[in-house]
C-alpha cells in the first residue's frame, strides 16, 4: 500500500522506509515554533524538567504576535519571559515588536519553512505551511518544550481525506470560500486526527495565498494538517526565500484515503460561517442584510497582500457605513510596507478604516477590537466560537476579504458581486 | 481510581470556552482555574469540588492549541474528563501533562450532570454509581500509556535522553 504526502514526510523524518496510518512514531523536527501565549508555558515546563540546553538555537522560532504591542502588564511579563529565554539560549529567530508579524504569515515569508519540512508549532494554525508541501501541525506548550529539548516529538501517523479540487474559481471567490465550504460539508470534526490532502487540476487555479488560507483552517475541520502538492506556484513562492534545500514529495498513486471530497471551484459561492461554529456555513446570499458593527480584515488566515488588495479594490474611493468600525491588520511588516507602497493603506484610511501594526489582536478577543454584548462582526479570521472576539453575547461571522469589505460599505452582510 | 460528581457539557466544547483568551495573559494554573468554563457555565469555577469528573460530547477541546485548557480543568480540581471524542491537540496536551482523559461515546451519552461516577483509568472501567450502569473506555496504546505513567512527556523524555 502506498503512502500519502504526509505519511512520506513523517516516514522520512522518523528514519523509516514506510509508515502506516495509526503507527506511533518519533520524528525529527525541522522547526519548533511558539508565540507569546504558548512559549512562556513551554519555558516553564522545559526548565522544571531540568533541561538547560535547546537542541538547536537556529531551529526554534519565537514570534511574539498575540498580545503585542503588549496590551497590559501581564502580557508584557509573558513577552519578557520569552524574550529573556530566547537571548539566554541564543535563539536566532526571535521576532519582537518591529520585526514580528503574525507567525503563520511570517514563517513562510521569511523562508523559515518549506517543502518536505516537519514542523510543530504551539499554535493550532501551524497547519498553514502545508500550502508549501510541508507537514506542519499545531501542538501544545509541553510539545514545544519537548521539541526544543530534543528536536523530536511523537506523532500518530494520520489517515487522510483526499480533497479533489476541480475547475476555476469565479469572480470574488478565494481560498476562504473553498475552506469554509469544505468545513461546512464535513463538519468541525470531519477530519479529526486526519490529514486533508488537496489535489486535482483545480490546485493550479489557486494562488499561494489562497492555499495558505485553506491549509490554515484544516484545524477548523479537526484536521492534523492540510497539505498541497508542490507545483510551480509553490516553487516560485519559495524562490529567494527558503534557504534550505526543498524536498518535494508526491503521494503514491495507490495511497490510501478514507474518503474523497470533490470541490468544483467554478460552482462555489462566496461563503460565510454564522455563529458559533465554523461549520455553520451559508452562501452569502442567504446571509445578506444581517446588521454588523465591526469588520476585521487580517489574521493568519487572511492578512496577506492579496487579501489586502482585494479589500482595497472594494473600499477604494468609498466610505464605510456609519456605525461600522473596520479594522485592517496587515499580517507582517513586509506586507504592511507593500500595502503602503501600493497605496492600499491610503485607500483604507480614506475609506474610514483603522490600520494596525501586525498582531493577532482581535481574532482571539485579545485586543485591538474586542466587542461588547450585542455586537456583531464580519471578519476574515478563523473562529466564531462563543466569546471569541469579546463578550459571550457578541457574534462573529467568518468570511473572505471580499465579503468583509463589501459588508463594511453596506453596514450589513453584503455580496461583493453586487457592488 | 477516581470518584466524583459529574459536570456535563455538550458537543464541540472549544478551548475558548474552557479558558477564554482574555485570561491567557496569565500562565498561573490557579488564575486559569478561577475562570474555567465561565463563558458557558458561571457556576463551575466556584462550585467544582476536588475529584469531580467532567463529561463532554463529541470533539471535546476543539479549537486553539492552548495547553492552558487542560491545565485550567486540572487545576480546578477535575480528576478526569470523559468524552465521546477529543479534538487532537487537546488529546495530546492532556497526555503530555499527565492528565487522565477517557474516550467512551456510550458513557458520554448516558451519564448525566450530577451523577456520581467512578473511573478506573488503568482498566478504562467507568461506573455510573447513580444509575448502576458500567462502561468500558478505549485503552491507550502502550506507547501513550508509558508517557502517562512517567508523569507526562517531559519526564518521559528526560528518562529517554538520560
Amino acid at each position: 500500500m502506498g503512502m500519502t504526502m504526509t505519511q512520506k514526510i513523517l516516514a522520512a523524518h522518523a528514519g523509516l522506509p514506510e509508515v502506516h496510518a495509526g503507527d506511533l512514531i518519533e520524528a525529527n523536527l525541522d522547526i519548533v515554533l511558539g508565540n507569546d501565549v504558548t512559549t512562556p508555558v513551554a519555558i516553564s515546563v522545559f526548565e522544571k524538567a531540568g533541561f538547560t540546553k535547546v537542541f538547536d538555537p537556529e531551529k526554534i522560532v519565537i514570534a511574539l504576535d498575540h498580545y503585542t504591542p503588549c496590551k497590559d502588564i501581564k502580557s508584557a511579563e509573558l513577552c519578557k519571559t520569552a524574550r529573556d529565554f530566547a537571548r539566554k539560549h541564543k535563539i536566532t529567530h526571535l521576532y519582537d515588536v518591529g520585526t514580528v508579524g503574525i507567525e503563520h504569515a511570517l514563517l513562510p515569508e521569511q523562508g523559515l519553512v518549506g517543502p518536505g519540512d516537519c514542523v510543530i508549532g504551539a499554535d493550532s494554525h501551524t497547519c498553514t505551511y502545508g500550502a508549501l508541501g510541508a507537514f506542519s501541525t499545531g501542538v501544545g506548550s509541553t510539545d514545544m518544550a519537548a521539541g526544543m529539548a530534543s528536536g523530536q516529538n511523537w506523532f500518530k501517523v494520520p489517515s487522510a481525506i483526499k480533497v479533489e479540487l476541480v475547475g476555476k474559481p469565479g469572480s470574488c471567490i478565494s481560498g476562504k470560500d473553498v475552506i469554509l465550504h469544505l468545513i461546512g460539508e464535513i463538519g468541525v470534526d470531519g477530519a479529526l486526527y486526519q490529514s486533508l490532502e488537496f489535489t486535482g487540476e483545480g490546485v493550479a487555479n489557486l494562488s499561494i495565498d489562497d492555499r495558505f488560507t485553506i491549509a490554515n483552517m484544516a484545524i477548523e475541520a479537526g484536521g492534523k494538517n492540510g497539505i498541497f502538492p508542490v507545483d510551480d506556484v509553490a516553487k516560485d513562492y519559495i524562490q529567494g526565500r527558503f534557504q534550505r534545500e526543498p524536498v518535494i514529495y508526491e503521494a503514491d498513486p495507490d495511497a490510501e484515503y478514507t474518503r474523497t471530497a470533490t470541490i468544483d471551484l467554478s460552482k462555489l459561492e462566496p461563503t460565510v460561517s454564522l455563529p458559533h461554529l465554523p461549520s455553520n456555513t451559508k452562501t452569502v446570499s442567504e446571509a445578506v442584510g444581517m446588521p454588523i458593527q465591526q469588520v476585521v480584515i487580517g489574521s493568519c488566515t487572511n492578512g496577506r497582500i492579496s487579501d489586502l488588495r482585494i479589500a482595497a479594490s472594494i473600499l477604494n474611493g468609498k466610505k464605510i457605513a456609519d456605525g461600522v468600525r473596520c479594522i485592517v491588520i496587515p499580517a507582517t511588516q513586509e506586507i504592511y510596507l507593500q500595502a503602503l507602497q501600493e497605496g492600499l493603506v491610503e485607500d483604507f484610511i480614506h475609506a474610514g478604516c483603522a490600520v494596525s501594526t501586525p498582531t493577532c489582536g482581535p481574532c482571539l478577543g485579545g485586543h485591538m477590537g474586542v466587542m461588547a454584548a450585542g455586537e456583531r462582526a464580519v471578519t476574515t479570521t478563523n473562529r466564531n466560537f462563543v466569546g471569541r472576539m469579546g463578550d459571550t453575547k457578541s457574534e462573529v461571522i467568518l468570511a473572505s476579504p471580499a465579503v468583509a469589505a463589501a459588508s463594511a460599505l453596506a453596514g450589513c452582510i453584503a455580496d461583493p458581486r453586487e457592488l | 481510581m477516581f470518584k466524583g460528581k459529574v459536570w456535563k457539557y455538550g458537543d464541540n466544547v472549544d478551548t475558548d470556552v474552557i479558558i477564554p483568551a482574555r485570561y491567557l495573559n496569565s500562565p498561573d494554573p490557579k488564575d486559569l482555574a478561577s475562570h474555567c468554563m465561565e463563558d458557558i457555565d458561571k457556576s463551575f469555577a466556584y462550585a467544582v469540588q476536588q475529584g469531580d469528573i467532567m463529561v463532554g460530547g463529541w470533539n471535546f477541546g476543539c479549537g486553539s492549541s492552548r495547553e492552558h485548557a487542560p491545565i485550567a480543568i486540572q487545576a480546578s480540581g477535575i480528576s478526569c474528563v470523559i468524552a465521546a471524542s477529543f479534538a487532537r491537540i487537546f488529546y495530546r496536551n492532556s497526555i503530555n501533562i499527565g492528565f487522565p482523559i477517557l474516550e467512551c461515546p456510550q458513557a458520554a451519552e448516558a451519564i448525566k450532570s450530577g451523577d456520581i461516577v467512578s473511573v478506573d483509568t488503568a482498566s478504562g472501567k467507568i461506573v455510573d454509581e447513580t444509575t448502576g450502569e458500567t462502561f468500558e473506555a478505549k485503552a491507550f496504546p502502550p506507547f501513550i500509556d508509558n508517557i502517562i505513567n512517567k508523569g507526562g512527556l517531559l519526564p518521559y523524555l528526560k528518562e529517554k535522553l538520560g
